[in-house]
């Protein structure tokens, strides 16, 4: 049975809108408020950078766009759907957003080949043969072809993120979200997950990075968003943002880690 | 009874002494013979439901109802804190004797359970209490970013734990549930109190009525010897079948 459009339904997504619309979100993890109202757009096709201080609310602000964190206040829209619906389809929703860890969190039981295949087919129900061929073209992209039977284990830092990358990619998501994703490697490998990420962004993916890599991010980035205790201090293309920052905030941090 | 066996026993009680009557007496040897068909079957049949008792109470364990949560812990007090002895006679003669009598195929009445499915009952609940917190301590050892990574990749708590949580967590807890089927297995005895036909049952028949008291003791020791050793060897080969290189024991590979 067809349902009437109800009033308050949002009008159909259109890829000419923001792709993930933030709005006024807060979040408090008991007493303590970590986002005191952020609100950002990201459009489709465009990498976007979230630096800023340790505990500045970065890595809760994009759990909370896949719904890993639920918000106390505020809308998030990804393709027009509310996140912060209590009826929220959430299989949906992550299949449309894909997100790579700090620690990479691969399923240690599974090797590198299985680690990519299981979720779409465990969770997608998909033909077995088409995701494996898939899941192979995704590992040769990322650079790992013959390590397709090596347990994550076996496998360096560098390796593993890489394989946690394709196995987000391998659901087909819309929108990528990376948590500091070389925050936890040794300075010779993070090149080789940030050539991955850069590809990726090149490629047109929607990238939502956490990250501390400034020069990366003045590279590959659209747009820059500084955060700080809990708010958007300012945000700007990378030129602007690096050689034009206007907070005294933004300067400070700058002044401290460039 | 015939043969080079039955011979060799013959001579082995009239040379020393000691009288092994399941070697050549026919009568001997068909009860000690299902006696130990009766313990494997008592043990394999409630290793495997209290695996499916502790599987489903530690995912159960995790659940968001509370109501679900006490239960579990309550059933996990009340079978890990009595004795196993005292569950079956529970079970069999307290339990048994308020539930309704049916019709048998010969149109007598009897109970509705035999001691044997009583067994199985009351042994599997015993385990199964026990595994439920093996189980949970393996689940508590899988750190939450891996089941976070589960989450974003759109698994649902079911699907985290048949997946993910669970294969690790049986890696984990493999030497705790080792211990615990060991001691399932031995405690597979106990039947013995509501006269189930096992391997202590009819080993006891057979001394009483050839008054081989030390030999029949000392065979029984040697047959739980090796029933448990098959065991753990098949355990064993389990946990090295599961070890994965470069994770846990599989480190070293």
């Amino acid at each position: 049975m067809a349902t009437a459009p109800t009033a308050d339904a949002a009008p159909a997504w259109t890829p000419d809108q923001p792709i993930v619309s933030v709005r006024d979100v807060h979040k408090s993890f008991g007493g303590f408020e970590v986002l005191k109202g952020v609100s950002m757009d990201v459009k489709k096709g465009e990498a976007i950078c979230i630096i800023g201080p340790s505990g500045s609310g970065k890595s809760t602000l994009i759990r909370c766009i896949n719904a890993l964190v639920e918000v106390t206040k505020g809308s998030i829209l990804v393709e027009g759907q509310e996140v912060n619906d209590p009826k929220l389809d959430q299989l949906a929703l992550r299949r449309k957003v894909g997100m790579v860890f700090q620690q990479y969190n691969l399923f240690p039981h599974k090797t590198a080949l299985q680690n990519v295949m299981m979720a779409p087919i465990n969770v997608l129900k998909q033909d077995k043969r088409e995701v494996e061929e898939r899941a192979r073209k995704l590992i040769a992209k990322v650079r790992l072809t013959g390590k397709e039977n090596s347990y994550p284990g076996e496998l360096s830092g560098g390796q593993q993120q890489r394989v946690a990358i394709a196995r987000s990619l391998c659901m087909r998501p819309d929108v990528m979200l990376f948590d500091e994703v070389t925050a936890a490697l040794d300075p010779e490998t993070v090149k080789e997950v940030l050539v991955t990420i850069r590809e990726l962004a090149e490629e047109g993916m929607t990238c939502i990075l956490v990250t501390h890599e400034m020069k990366f991010a003045r590279d590959v980035a659209d747009h820059i968003y500084f955060t700080d205790k809990g708010v958007i201090v300012e945000h700007a293309p990378p030129a602007e943002f690096f050689d034009n920052a206007k907070d005294e905030r933004t300067k400070t941090f700058l002044g401290q880690i460039l | 009874m015939e043969g080079a066996v039955a011979d060799f026993g013959r001579s082995l009680y009239e040379s020393t002494g000691i009288n092994l009557t399941i070697l050549y007496d026919e009568f001997d040897q068909k009860r000690f013979i299902s006696g130990l068909g009766m313990t494997i079957y008592l043990s394999s049949l409630s290793l495997i439901f209290s695996l499916i008792i502790g599987i489903v109470g530690a995912w159960a364990q995790g659940s968001p109802s509370r109501v679900l949560r006490y239960s579990i812990n309550g059933f996990i007090t009340v079978f890990r804190n009595t004795p196993p002895l005292v569950q079956i006679f529970f079970f069999y003669f307290g339990l048994g004797a308020i539930l309704p009598r049916v019709e048998d195929a010969d149109g007598m009445m009897g109970p509705l359970f035999t001691n044997v499915q009583w067994a199985i009952f009351s042994l599997s609940l015993f385990a199964g209490a026990f595994n439920i917190e093996i189980f949970r301590s393996g689940i508590e050892a899988v750190p939450n970013s891996t089941k976070e990574a589960a989450t974003a990749l759109g698994y649902t708590r079911l699907g985290t734990y048949r997946h993910i949580v669970l294969p690790l967590a049986i890696r984990v807890c493999l030497p705790a549930l080792n211990n615990n089927l060991v001691n399932l297995l031995k405690t597979t005895s106990l039947a013995y109190a509501i006269a189930v036909p096992e391997i202590t049952y009819v080993s006891k028949q057979i001394w009483t009525d050839s008054q081989n008291v030390p030999t029949m003791m000392t065979l029984l020791l040697i047959t739980y010897v090796s029933l448990v050793g098959v065991l753990v060897f098949v355990m064993n080969r389990w946990e090295r079948s599961l070890a994965i290189p470069g994770y846990g024991q599989g480190g070293g590979k």
